[in-house]
């Protein structure tokens, strides 16, 4: 373990209690994020990827293994010391049309951690929103504003604001923009790389886009079932994965290019059929 | 923007209640009656007690406006004292019933566990009980104490809102605004009434309104039977009482006591019921089907620079097809006279992001279009025949047999109560008739078709026990039910994993070159476009900036917004 990791995990397993059955929904997972690192989670549904970030907020119980956040075993903590931790993690989540609540302000929203994380009194922390919105490049005046009153976009700018309030050394990404268009999306990678070199955070960037993934995070790993296939540079993963599976999503992912991609879909069709051949004999 | 978006929160719960006139009138009646109570010292006439036994059981007249009682004393005053020991009562029963219902189920909606399991088990016991036996008791050791009454019943009555508001919280609960606050490092207090209790306020107000109508109701009738307020102590149901022992002298003293009952708990009631209406959301859809084709504007193809037009007779053909959607007697033109076509065995790509009106577009050819939404120009010619001019029954004959759709949500497609094959079924009975053995058949046939393994289960399995890519794959086996020659997917995969994504658009591929079918793929990921599409369209805002071979498009894009989403989409190729 190095002494500069933000996070480390260390076999961790989580079970899904549904009436009288458990169902594993993560199981012997590992890795380590670097302090100012992008870490990827990726895979697709079911895979526990978001589990995972769920896990090391705190949302979900964790049934085995180790967190370890800047130093200190959070995996058993209590709601109190969780509640200290804000300022350590923090979370951006899928769909910024549910994760800001409707009725109340932009203001309010953004409020809400530096007076609950940080014990500012409200007439402090309406300085600090200011701040924030700028820093999301969204201007001051849409602070008395409700969330029904921005696009997507700006809404996941919003919840970044949030996110980065109390300074976190670490922020989970679960799906940041795949409920977003291509041009929004590129435009929230852009800001959160920019906030990223400003603030020094970490990122656990959780997403089932390997293409996406290419570009921004340095580090990928790879979860199917709940367990981790491969973990690399992203380079590594995306351009010469080793594993069957990850083979099989960089294959099946779609290229903007439809010279290339009639080859990769005929390299995979091909592929596909050798598999299915070689089962037959 | 902000005031459009504030707007149609406002109009929310309060906004729709205010637009039922007769809750509105409920209203001003209850708090009419709910004033002049409280202000009841200084609008009657005379004291309460006041008799004149001169003046006894004496209809209405100047002096006594709703006449006088047994003992000479002014109904009118009475009525108004009477009032505020009935109200007061109510009032005190409804806190009660809200305090108690709201804590005991907010703490067992959020804590869950044994504490829900012990909270559950006391509202089921409040229902068990008969509440009214009870009151009774109480009043038997508290002898005439309205309060005491009323603070049992509404704690009695408590059950049915501590479920109601332990519901609530069970799915606010689950929202990830409280995920957020949680992370944020908010207590269980301040989520509990920051973040889920002004979402209980509108089921609450039900409730409680309705709960204020019962209570008035057992309220007057204990004053009736004379054991909670001590004559000679006015109230509403003490005076209902005294009526009817004068019911032959002097009926009209039973109207205007039992009236003013009357009148109240209809109030509640109505206001209740406004409140729930209001509350209910998804408005039934009662505006009619406006579809209004105007004859101005005609076309006038020169002005078209990027029509995604050709000389050939194409199989469908888009011409300055305009449409917008009307609100509140303002017209917002969303799709801007957009032209195109679709030749037999091609699959055109629809691009565009949310907004761009793709999805309209798919809507506007099928005839399913939003009741708000309106086509002003244009024609979509189905070889030659214009679907747009079709009614109602004409364009039943098109969907599915000549235009299938295949959604983007397909667990929506289907309905989770019954199996594959009885949906697939349906829909085959439905298009051609038949014996139950031949639509099996042909269930099973068409599932291989879309190259499910072992159709025979599939068609046994109900939607939940199927995984996204099979149900949609049974979707499109579906659509594809009525052998349409154009099939419009509209985002088909955008909800799958890529691995199922690309089984799927190999499927569609395949549907292509061997039934010889035409899709409009209407999507917003240019890698897909890249996959699959033979041309595409991209949309900008509801105008068609560019149309070309996807070769053309992407080796060497036109306009700049082209250029911009291929630059946005992600892409696992290296950087050239």
């Amino acid at each position: 373990m190095n002494k500069a990791d933000v996070l480390v995990v260390e076999g961790l397993a989580v079970d899904y209690k549904l009436r009288r059955q458990t169902s594993r929904a993560v199981s012997d997972v590992g890795f380590q994020v670097a302090a100012g690192e992008t870490v990827a989670l990726v895979g697709e549904s079911g895979s526990g990827k978001s589990t995972i970030g769920n896990a090391v907020v705190g949302l979900v119980p964790i049934t085995a293994g180790r967190v370890i956040l800047n130093g200190k075993d959070i995996t058993r903590a209590t709601g109190r010391q969780r509640r200290s931790l804000a300022g350590q993690v923090q979370m951006i989540f899928q769909n910024p049309y549910g994760s800001l609540n409707p009725a109340l302000t932009v203001e309010q929203i953004l409020a809400e951690p530096l007076t609950a994380g940080l014990g500012l009194s409200l007439r402090e922390a309406a300085s600090r929103t200011v701040e924030l919105l700028e820093r999301v490049h969204l201007p001051a005046d849409v602070m008395k504003r409700r969330p029904g009153a921005f696009s997507g976009g700006q809404r996941q700018r919003i919840a970044i604001a949030r996110a980065v309030a109390l300074r976190p050394s670490l922020i989970i990404c679960d799906e940041p923009t795949s409920a977003l268009d291509v041009t929004t999306q590129a435009a929230v990678l852009d800001l959160l790389a920019e906030l990223q070199r400003e603030i020094n955070m970490s990122y656990l960037f959780i997403t089932h886009d390997l293409a996406v993934v290419k570009s921004f995070a340095s580090r990928v790993v790879v979860l199917q079932h709940g367990r981790i296939v491969e973990t690399g540079t992203s380079s590594q993963v995306c351009n010469a994965p080793i594993n069957p599976y990850t083979q099989a999503l960089v294959a099946a992912a779609p290229v903007p290019d439809p010279v290339i991609q009639r080859q990769r879909r005929a390299a995979r069709l091909g592929a596909l059929s050798m598999a299915e051949s070689g089962v037959s004999n | 923007m902000s005031n459009a978006g504030d707007g149609v929160r406002n109009i929310g719960v309060v906004g729709r209640f205010f637009r039922q006139p007769v809750s509105v009138i409920a209203l001003i009646l209850v708090l009419l009656i709910t004033i002049a109570v409280t202000f009841a010292s200084a609008i009657a006439p005379f004291p309460p007690l006041l008799q004149d036994l001169y003046r006894s059981l004496q209809g209405p007249s100047s002096a006594h406006p709703l006449g006088t009682d047994s003992l000479g004393r002014d109904v009118f005053s009475r009525l108004l004292y009477g009032g505020q020991t009935t109200l007061l009562g109510v009032l005190v029963g409804c806190a009660c019933f809200v305090v108690v219902g709201v804590i005991l189920g907010l703490v067992a909606g959020y804590f869950g566990g044994l504490t829900d399991r012990t909270i559950s088990g006391v509202a089921d016991t409040l229902l068990a009980l008969p509440g009214i036996v009870i009151v009774l008791a109480v009043l038997a050791i508290f002898s005439q104490s309205v309060y005491a009454s009323m603070i049992t019943f509404g704690v009695l009555s408590s059950g049915g809102l501590i479920r109601v508001v332990r519901a609530t919280v069970l799915s606010v609960r689950e929202e990830l605004y409280v995920a957020a606050a949680r992370v944020s490092g908010a207590t269980p207090a301040r989520i509990l009434f920051r973040h889920i209790l002004p979402g209980l306020y509108a089921p609450i107000m039900v409730q409680l309104s309705l709960f204020a109508g019962i209570c008035l109701a057992v309220q007057t009738g204990l004053g009736f039977l004379g054991v909670s307020t001590p004559p000679p102590a006015p109230s509403w149901g003490g005076m209902v009482g005294d009526a009817a022992v004068s019911l032959a002298q002097a009926p009209y003293y039973l109207y205007f006591s039992g009236g003013i009952i009357f009148i109240m708990t209809l109030g509640f009631a109505v206001v209740g019921d406004g409140l729930r209406d209001a509350a209910a959301v998804g408005s039934s859809g009662d505006n009619p089907l406006r579809r209004r084709l105007g004859l101005k504007g005609k076309s006038d193809q020169s002005v078209e620079p990027f029509a995604g037009k050709r000389e050939d007779s194409p199989l469908l053909s888009v011409e300055n097809l305009t449409v917008g959607f009307r609100s509140n007697g303002n017209f917002a033109e969303v799709l801007h006279s957009i032209s195109f076509d679709l030749e037999r065995g091609e699959i055109v790509g629809l691009v565009g992001e949310s907004g761009s009106g793709k999805t309209l577009t798919g809507l506007t050819l099928i005839g399913l279009l939003d009741p708000d939404a309106e086509v002003m120009t244009g024609s979509c010619k189905l070889e030659g025949e214009d679907l747009l001019r079709l009614d109602e029954r004409g364009m039943t004959a098109i969907r599915g047999r000549r235009i299938g759709l295949v959604s983007q949500e397909p667990m929506v497609a289907l309905d989770p109560l019954f199996t594959v094959g009885d949906q697939l079924m349906e829909v085959l009975r439905h298009f051609t008739g038949g014996t139950r053995k031949s639509l099996r058949d042909r269930a099973v046939r068409l599932l291989r078709d879309v190259r499910l393994t072992d159709p025979e289960s599939v068609l046994a399995k109900r939607p939940y026990e199927l995984s996204g890519g099979m149900i949609q794959r049974v979707v499109i086996a579906m659509a594809l039910a009525g052998d349409p020659e154009i099939l419009i997917a509209d985002e088909p995969t955008t909800a799958l994993d890529v691995t199922v994504q690309a089984g799927v658009l190999d499927l569609l591929r395949e549907l292509k070159s061997t039934r010889e079918m035409s899709i409009l793929f209407v999507t917003h990921d240019l890698g897909v476009v890249a996959d699959i599409c033979d041309r595409a369209i991209v949309l900008e805002a509801g105008r068609i900036v560019e149309a070309a071979s996807v070769d053309e498009l992407f080796a060497a894009p036109k306009h700049e917004y082209t250029r911009r989403l291929i630059a946005s989409t992600p892409s696992l190729l290296e950087e050239s």
